[in-house]
């Protein structure tokens, strides 16, 4: 029972992470109706730039943190800006091929950057566990969980209690009528990019410690997250969390008691999730089902 | 007395499709004023025009200066438009929706703002927390009015409020349209499809046609014109 | 349809046919093999054109198609000893029928939902493929070279009293099958079933109501994209002589449809540039810098430019010209 316990919160830590990026692509696909393939680069590219700031100019862990989560944040913003906006009257054809082209473009400035190398990179929580009710947990894990569910909460509180988070939301669901109030819709849509920039930055910087720090660090990552994000409800925030956390226990307890998934198919696990999900309720647990107005 | 808002040979186009060929008109401070016409005419389009929703060409004035850029910095020179179906934010609440209302103004509490257009529609308080769509078509109207509101605009536009309403409830919006007017000088620009209504309420209108103004006059005219009797008033 | 309108494309097209013939006669044995490919590709975007330019379903996922292909060919080859040339069809089969049976459940998504399903297909098809390995020979792959059943492979071939070297004769047969295709998909368009398809893609919702089957059609053209897809995937694995499970990565689907967009939905013209960017582009990338990753900076870099510049593709900008030149010869002319 401990044992079974304890996978299901190791489940809860990878899945926090998922439900981190997995929120950052619903917040964008909520605002722009884009699903950004390049998210996961993206945060790949801010994990690097933290990780250089610590590793190569002696910064704190924590500042360096801070200073990545502000730096992604204009990052997004200037890629919503200068890349989606022009794009947004085009056809759905043509963004996908511009977030597309974003991630090869991100993808490879990374390895042109930093190198190709894996590399090892240090947990900013103590290493050790604690036993809470008989259970084991590491730190680590904890520390995991305890960021996510803290940046959620303050995002949720931006959007929920301020002015700025109103005009935000009536922007994503209403643009029109927004500008008729006065809401800068665009630049709305910009600062949406940039705090799921920093969600993505987030689950990377969280990520690294445990699966290496490499330029591809994020692409199985973006796959978990997508099926959280589906399996939640693609417009859904709610959906995104509790995706996540579902997912994360759900691959972690079938890798490990399900002999035929075993360790190498918890990849192919998710991508059935996104195909069966995408196909029985497309919508996702939390969605409201589309209305065709014809 | 110089008009609050004027337009001169006004033009507006869809993409290819021309809507409006040229409108003149002018509404001056504490008026109501009314736009009549068919559907098809360019009624909503005006509006849209006005609020820069749409892109327009010709000299529009508001307050003496000119009125350009798209509605946002329109909302700002104080001109606050209820479109054509409301346009509440449907997924928010109530008080959300009215908060968003005051969006341009400064100050840091509304909550004095919300007490104060409370007064014109009293149902507001208790239901500050419901989702504005489980509002039914007259509410939803009111609370658009009640953001527009918010605003403390100087020029209202409305379009179209009677749109899928009982007559009961349009009769009452239209009081309110009246009663603010009188009582707080707000000034009045509303499109309407129900002509009689419309011409009980507003001092003066504009009848177009066809992307342009075809007649004009004060309501008192207007509801004896031979034309407008027929085509507009049944009889 | 006026026979000028008939005629300009037959002439092009046979114009287009004697140069392919005759170009390997000029070039290396090595570019007749880059030249190959970009044939291969193009028997893949003919079919995704179909589907995308044709029905506005997004894919993501067509290399995984190709595997189907591939895989067939390889198993049909080295395990039951099936010459190449007949594996070809039946590889189309096989990823037709695929595609066809994935294209029922695909009504229900539509493009943003579709191409992020296409997409875990496309990255989850070596993993399955993997997984497998008695079928597929699982990691270690399936390998053609020195195998009796591929032509050319170990004696030259002999077609119409010349010898040909594999790379030319890869060329020739690419070639023939890209143009048949291309001939194929042709007469299909033109017909009731264009008319029906070009409908669903520019408003779904008119063309229900005027009767066309909007199920039948988007199925339809999946399947078809699919075999067009497997026959390519099987010319690949002619080609590459082996397959294993990363021989048709996510990089694949993402370019080939990248190729169609690039080559613009619709033209031959628009759809051989599209080929030849794939073909090509990894090649060119690599020109501009050799550092690792700046291949990538310099696709991604092109690819978003391109959308900025020429978002209806090749073929857009030939008809942007057409139209220019059309103008200009009216304005002398009268």
């Amino acid at each position: 029972m401990a044992d079974f316990l304890q996978q299901v919160v190791a489940g809860l830590a990878s899945g926090s992470i998922y439900a981190a990026l997995a929120l950052a692509l619903v917040l964008i696909h909520r605002a722009t109706g884009v699903i950004n393939f390049a998210q996961g680069e993206m945060a790949t590219l801010s994990t690097y730039v933290a990780w250089t700031l610590t590793a190569n100019h002696g910064w704190g862990y924590w500042p360096a943190f801070a200073f990545t989560l502000a730096v992604s944040f204009l990052g997004g913003a200037a890629v919503h800006q200068a890349i989606i906006r022009p794009n947004e009257k085009g056809s759905v054809l043509r963004v996908v091929i511009v977030t597309i082209g974003l991630l090869i473009f991100v993808n490879g400035l990374v390895t042109l950057i930093w190198g190709g190398e894996v590399r090892a990179v240090e947990s900013p929580f103590p290493a050790g566990t604690t036993v809470i009710a008989g259970v084991a947990i590491t730190t680590a894990d904890i520390g995991t969980i305890a960021v996510v569910l803290g940046t959620v909460a303050a995002l949720w509180a931006l959007l929920q209690y301020t002015k700025l988070g109103l005009a935000m939301r009536a922007a994503a669901v209403n643009p029109a009528e927004a500008r008729l109030v006065g809401v800068r819709v665009t630049w709305m849509l910009s600062f949406g990019w940039g705090l799921a920039a920093v969600l993505g930055a987030v689950a990377g910087m969280l990520a690294a410690p445990t699966v290496f720090l490499d330029p591809n660090l994020m692409a199985a990552l973006l796959i978990y997250a997508f099926a959280a994000a589906v399996l939640g409800g693609i417009d859904s925030p709610v959906g995104a969390v509790v995706g996540g956390l579902t997912l994360g226990v759900g691959l972690n307890l079938i890798g490990t008691y399900v002999d035929f998934v075993g360790a190498d198919l918890r990849l192919p696990v998710a991508l059935l999730v996104i195909l069966v999900v995408l196909l029985v309720k497309p919508t996702g647990i939390f969605g409201k089902s589309e209305v065709r107005r014809v | 007395m110089t008009a609050l808002l004027e337009l001169d040979a006004v033009e507006a186009r869809y993409g290819p499709v021309q809507a409006l060929h040229g409108i003149t008109l002018q509404v001056a401070e504490r008026e109501v004023v009314a736009v009549l016409g068919a559907n098809g005419a360019g009624k909503t389009t005006t509006l849209r025009a006005i609020s820069g929703t749409v892109r327009r060409s010709g000299r529009l004035e508001f307050a003496g200066k000119p009125l350009r850029g798209g509605p946002e910095a329109v909302a700002r020179a104080g001109i606050a438009h209820v479109p054509e179906g409301r346009g509440t934010f449907t997924e928010l609440t109530v008080h959300e929706n009215l908060r968003l209302g005051a969006y341009t103004r400064r100050e840091r509490s509304v909550r004095a703002d919300v007490d104060r257009v409370a007064q014109w529609f009293p149902w507001i308080h208790e239901r500050a927390g419901q989702q504005a769509g489980t509002l039914s078509g007259g509410e939803q109207q009111m609370l658009a009015v009640a953001r527009a509101l918010m605003a403390r605009p100087r020029l209202l536009l409305l379009d179209e409020p009677s749109l899928g309403l009982a007559p009961m409830i349009v009769r009452e919006i239209f009081r309110i349209v009246r009663e603010l007017n009188e009582h707080d000088g707000l000034t009045v620009l509303v499109v309407e499809q129900d002509a009689r209504i419309a011409l009980r309420t507003a001092a003066r209108a504009y009848v177009l046609e066809v992307g342009r103004v075809a007649l004009e006059g004060s309501s008192k005219e207007l509801q004896e014109n031979e034309s407008v009797r027929r085509s507009y008033l049944g009889y | 349809m006026s026979l000028r309108r008939t005629l300009v494309p037959v002439v092009s097209f046979v114009a287009l046919t004697v140069v392919v013939a005759v170009v390997p006669l000029f070039v290396s044995e090595f570019r007749a093999q880059e030249l190959a490919y970009v044939a291969i590709y193009l028997v893949a975007i003919i079919g995704l054109n179909i589907l995308t330019g044709y029905t506005g379903q997004i894919s993501l996922g067509h290399g995984a198609f190709m595997a189907v292909g591939g895989y067939t060919t390889a198993i049909l080859m080295a395990d039951h000893g099936v010459k190449d040339i007949w594996t070809i069809p039946l590889a189309g089969l096989v990823a037709g029928a695929a595609g066809f049976l994935f294209g029922i459940p695909a009504l229900r998504l539509s493009g943003l939902y579709l191409a992020l399903a296409t997409f875990a297909i496309a990255v989850s098809m070596p993993a399955v493929i993997k997984r497998f390995e008695g079928f597929t020979g699982g990691g270690t792959g399936i390998n053609l070279f020195g195998v009796p059943e591929l032509t050319a492979s170990l004696t030259p071939v002999s077609i119409l009293g010349r010898e040909l070297s594999f790379n030319d004769w890869l060329y020739y047969l690419s070639w023939s099958i890209a143009l048949v295709g291309y001939v194929v998909a042709w007469l299909l368009l033109r017909g009731r079933a264009g008319l029906a398809l070009r409908a669903v893609r520019d408003s779904e919702t008119a063309a229900q109501s005027s009767g066309v089957s909007l199920p039948r059609y988007k199925t339809l053209a999946f399947g078809v994209s699919a075999a067009y897809a497997g026959v390519a995937g099987s010319l690949f694995a002619i080609a590459t002589t082996y397959v294993n499970p990363d021989t048709f990565p996510v990089a694949l689907s993402i370019l080939l449809l990248v190729g169609v967009v690039v080559g613009g939905l619709g033209s031959l013209v628009g759809l051989i540039a599209g080929a030849v960017f794939i073909q090509f582009l990894p090649t060119w990338s690599q020109e501009v810098s050799k550092s690792p990753g700046a291949p990538s900076v310099v696709s991604g870099a092109l690819l978003i430019a391109l959308m900025f510049v020429l978002p209806m593709g090749v073929a857009g900008l030939v008809e942007r010209l057409r139209l220019l030149t059309r103008r200009i010869y009216h304005r002398s002319g009268s």
